[in-house]
């Protein structure tokens, strides 16, 4: 996948190539592309003039960001401390199994991602599975299979 | 900064240490007036010639009084008037043994963590060995950015998954195979594999004290058999 | 619309105050996290829409909020001026609310909230139990506010205490008042919020920031989020009287990334400050120069740490460092930088506007003012929860919590998010309080409280929450990093029927490790869930080595499953459902459970409508 040196420069110049914006500058990257592409990181490494080494540790540091393309549908399972007791774990173990994939991966057909949250702030719903930002309360295992048919 | 630091800067202060009233220079981190006045305790990610980093916590060191004490990283402390130092409390040393024995689990084919836990007398390593080949220390890091000045290697990842490499994973521009990191890394030298060789805990050495570093050398490691603690010719094939 | 002095401010506030009917009907629909995701913006839309079919548009107000607080009882909606508490509300109801509220100011019983021990209806927010026992002097106002106007805020009276401030009030008073007030850091640390000010202002050096940590990385914790969407030219209030105070004339707001309303509502009041002249040169005429700017976080708990947040503002990884300097003298940018939670800025305006007395008034002798609480987990009453520092666990759990569901029997309340310790039923009448929650091995914390029931296993928890910071660690420093991945090791063991008894001895070792030896507050309080479980329920602990066996019946390598023939009617549902295919028999005869098959999903017992599967 090839990046828009020109769409890049845009983002950066919005931040005036400061240092100090490098995750916010590699969060809306993020959102134009759908992950990290590793030109765009060297690009920002020239642009804000820092080592590329620091550049992949921030890029690999923070949880938000990949450095693969993610699925077109994003699964996050909210592993908050109230949905823990609500028994969020095995509401993710039928997730995994159903698609096949643990979690921090995406399905080989690109169609799904499959991610852990801490906390979305919806625990009176919990346990809570946001897709594609669409809320999910009171999920159990027995629900998944509909949750997954709905799109 | 390791000559120059010898020499004192200014105003001395103060500070208690192991009970001894002794001056030293605020400019010195607490390590330094440590060993200024030649008491011993181990270090790992420490390098006179590299900014202290403070992450192998092998330096802490018990400071305060009372119920007011608690154990902090001696290269990364500052000095301050009246600072009251224990170098070797029974929790400061409960501490480096307890720290020391994560590492060898970490990375038990290193000589220099082996050498480390024969002289803080460790017994016994009570984790599964993951047979790693590096701690994390950072020296590798801060050698190839502040001494060599390539910044080609540098920390990637978070927690337990946190590694070391260059940009991308990929072969670096940067890196100008100098060697520098491999010099300063303090596991690279693997341990020897003597009698004793798949115990987590070098028993290798017929006579465990004294082992052979510092005394003996790196030398006489590669000779096989090790002859750095034969008692007697007899003990000689 | 620019103010450019005290009086031009106060003078705006007179016109909106002017220009407001305090009779006009308001609908206040409740915006916050938990009704979000209840669909209240449909609920929202569908007032909009019959208001505008019934040609009221001009006659009635609808106001999308803040959180009020009640998650549990979401969608809710308040009917100004009456103060009406409608919840649970769906599309459905709102013809009818309409009709009978808005046009014949009649009640809807039927969404009214029951006091079921009182055994009647109940019309107003306050009469709601749950409200009662509250003192909401941050999270009130969210429902008489639309957060993306400042006049709203003006005119329940935001930026008078600015007023007060720069219309003649020297920095040094200002420092005294907020250290007088005895407020101390909602962020978890609890340090006293006015000598960290002083120090920093002590602090040599001409540039100094002032910093807001919206970081709020507690699982379960939703104060902040609720505070910065529903109230946020508080937070900028409290900042700006800081920046003077303490001498800064730049700021920065870090928000985590998985907060986007947060980022938006706190954003669109910037500019809005801006535009009124509130933020940037010469505020109201004062001198004051001061401006913000708005970082995100990447989706990382550690930087919840004041030193690894500053790390990340200067594009580094979040890792800390030890604080042996503090950050009030060498911060960001090596500079003297004052760090605060969204909370402790948000009670700055209150303090000033009602003074340093009244503030030390609420709480206990070490603990001032209120707090707010995330009260979830096995509790009827799921929400935001502020009272005033003092009052009992128990009081906070049954009288405004409701108790616990299903009737099941309390076990424990975990307070102060991982860094904090499980509390046992024996203390619950603790009085919510910094030093008493940390005598007995657990913390204040941001405020998260989770309550846990005979159903919850202490030493799942325990390692949940080892799990937790395990991947959230920067990995930086050995006790941490390793300490943590060992823990996790032995928990794991336990909770799969593999431990020993002097596991519970390598646990202890490991967490004096942890807490003496690590470089951060991450790793210095991560083992306060483990010793607190371990010190509380250890009967737990022992029944998982000794017995193989969970007792609250959640370790799954515990359990078995069978299949009771003599309920069983064979209908198959089980069959169907189960993943491993470890089910068998035939229509209408009683079926056979596999134990050799089985990876006790919990499926089958969850289906089974006859109560024919057995979990032991």
């Amino acid at each position: 996948m090839t990046t828009n040196e020109s769409k890049l420069d845009s983002i950066i110049d919005e931040y005036n190539a400061e240092p100090g914006s490098l995750i916010s500058i590699l969060q809306d990257i993020q959102a134009e592309y759908n992950y990290l592409p590793e030109e765009s990181l060297e690009h920002v490494a020239k642009r804000l003039d820092i080592p590329r080494v620091q550049v992949f540790g921030v890029a690999t540091f923070f949880k938000t960001f990949s450095l693969k393309p993610k699925g077109k549908q994003q699964i996050h399972v909210c592993m908050g401390t109230a949905c823990h007791v609500r028994g969020s774990k095995k509401v993710l173990e039928e997730l995994e199994r159903k698609l096949e994939i643990k979690a921090g991966d995406t399905t080989q057909d690109g169609e799904y991602t499959l991610e852990t949250v801490n906390c979305v702030g919806a625990c009176a719903l919990g346990p809570v599975v946001v897709e594609n930002e669409e809320y999910h309360g009171q999920m159990t295992p027995i629900k998944v299979e509909s949750l997954l048919n709905s799109k | 900064m390791s000559q120059d630091s010898q020499t004192p800067r200014g105003e001395m202060v103060s500070i208690m240490l192991n009970g001894a009233e002794v001056q030293a220079d605020p400019y010195w981190t607490l390590l330094e007036a440590i060993q200024f006045y030649g008491i011993d305790i181990p270090t790992l990610c420490h390098d006179e010639g590299l900014t202290p980093y403070g992450v192998c916590r092998l330096c802490v060191v018990e400071i305060g009084s009372g119920d007011r004490t608690k154990l902090v990283a001696s290269c990364m402390h500052p000095i301050w008037e009246g600072l009251e130092v224990r170098t070797h409390s029974n929790r400061v040393i409960k501490t480096r043994k307890t720290i020391l024995e994560l590492l060898i689990a970490r990375c038990p084919s290193s000589k220099k963590l082996q050498d480390m836990a024969a002289l803080l007398e460790l017994k016994e390593v009570r984790f599964e060995p993951l047979n790693d080949d590096c701690i994390l220390c950072g020296l590798c890091v801060r050698m190839c950015e502040e001494q060599m000045g390539a910044r080609a290697i540098g920390f990637a990842g978070r927690g337990p998954e946190r590694y070391i490499t260059t940009p991308f994973d990929m072969n670096s521009e940067e890196c100008r195979k100098c060697g520098a990191c491999m010099y300063i890394c303090p596991v690279c030298e693997l341990r020897c594999q003597g009698p004793q060789a798949e115990t987590v805990l070098c028993s290798g050495c017929i006579n465990t004290e004294p082992v052979c570093a510092p005394d003996y050398g790196d030398a006489m490691c590669f000779m096989v058999p090790c002859l750095s603690c034969v008692k007697g010719p007899e003990d000689v094939k | 619309m620019k103010v450019i002095s005290v009086n031009k401010l106060e003078a705006l506030r007179t016109e909106i105050l002017a220009g407001k009917d305090l009779d006009k009907p308001c609908i206040a629909v409740c915006g916050g996290p938990g009704c979000l995701a209840n669909q209240c913006l449909e609920v929202r839309d569908a007032f909009v829409n019959e208001i505008a079919a019934k040609g009221l548009t001009d006659k009635v107000d609808i106001r999308t909020t803040g959180c009020h607080g009640f998650c549990e009882r979401g969608p809710i909606a308040l009917i100004y001026p009456q103060e009406i508490f409608y919840q649970k509300l769906t599309v459905e109801d709102v013809p009818e609310i309409v009709e009978q509220t808005i046009v014949n100011n009649k009640t809807v019983d039927r969404l009214l909230y029951t006091d079921d021990e009182a055994g009647q209806l109940v019309e107003t927010e306050g009469e709601v139990p749950f409200y009662k026992k509250q003192m909401r002097l941050i999270l009130g106002s969210n429902s008489k506010i639309d957060p993306h106007n400042i006049e709203d805020y003006i005119a329940i009276g935001g930026y008078s205490a600015l007023v007060k401030v720069l219309g003649g009030m020297q920095p040094l008073e200002v420092v005294d008042e907020i250290k007088n007030s005895g407020i101390r850091g909602r962020g978890g640390g609890g340090f006293p919020t006015g000598r960290k000010w002083e120090s920093t202002r002590n602090a040599q050096g001409d540039i100094k920031y002032v910093i807001c940590n919206a970081d709020e990385g507690d699982p379960g914790a939703f104060m902040d989020r609720s505070i910065l969407e529903g109230n946020p030219h508080s937070v900028l209030e409290g900042m700006i009287i800081g920046a003077y105070a303490i001498g800064s004339n730049e700021g920065y707001v870090y928000v985590r990334n998985e907060y986007p309303l947060a980022l938006k509502n706190i954003n669109l009041a910037i500019k809005q400050a801006r535009e009124a002249g509130l933020l940037g040169d010469n505020i109201l005429g004062s001198g004051l120069n001061f401006d913000l700017k708005v970082n995100r976080g990447g989706g990382a708990f550690v930087c919840g740490e004041s030193t690894a947040l500053m790390a990340s503002l200067e594009g580094k990884p979040g890792e800390p460092r030890a604080k042996y300097i503090h950050t009030s003298d060498k911060g960001l940018w090596d500079r003297p930088s004052n760090l605060n939670n969204v909370e402790t800025w948000a009670n700055i305006p209150l303090i000033i506007n009602n003074g340093a007395d009244w503030y030390s008034a609420i709480g206990t002798e070490s603990s001032k003012g209120t707090k707010v609480f995330s009260l979830v987990g096995k509790i009827n009453n799921t929400g935001l929860v502020e009272v005033p520092m003092g009052m009992t666990l128990r009081e906070i759990i049954f009288d405004i919590g409701g108790g616990i569901p299903g009737g099941k029997a309390f076990k424990a309340v975990q307070t102060g998010g991982p860094s904090g310790g499980c509390i046992p039923e024996s203390l619950i009448d603790l009085p919510v309080d910094y030093d008493r929650l940390t005598e007995v091995g657990s913390m204040m914390g941001s405020g998260g409280m989770i309550v846990m029931d005979e159903d919850t296993c202490m030493v799942d928890v325990a390692l949940y929450f080892i799990n937790f910071l395990m991947e959230e660690s920067c990995g930086k420093c050995v006790p941490c990093r390793e300490g943590l991945l060992r823990m996790g090791e032995i928990l794991t063991d336990i909770t799969e029927g593999r431990g020993q008894m002097e596991d519970l001895d390598l646990i202890q070792d490991l967490s004096e490790v942890l807490k003496d030896a690590s470089l951060c507050g991450l790793g210095q309080t991560a083992p306060n869930p483990v010793m607190s479980t371990l010190k509380y329920f250890r009967d737990e602990y022992e029944a998982h080595i000794k017995d193989h066996k969970c007792p609250a019946g959640v370790c799954t390598e515990l359990i078995t499953y069978s299949i009771d023939a003599g309920n069983c009617t064979g209908c198959g549902l089980c069959l169907k459902k189960c993943p491993a295919e470890a089910i068998t028999g035939e229509t209408k005869q009683p079926h056979v459970l596999d134990a050799g098959k089985c990876i006790k999903c919990g499926i089958c017992y969850d289906v089974c409508k006859f109560d024919a599967v057995i979990k032991e």
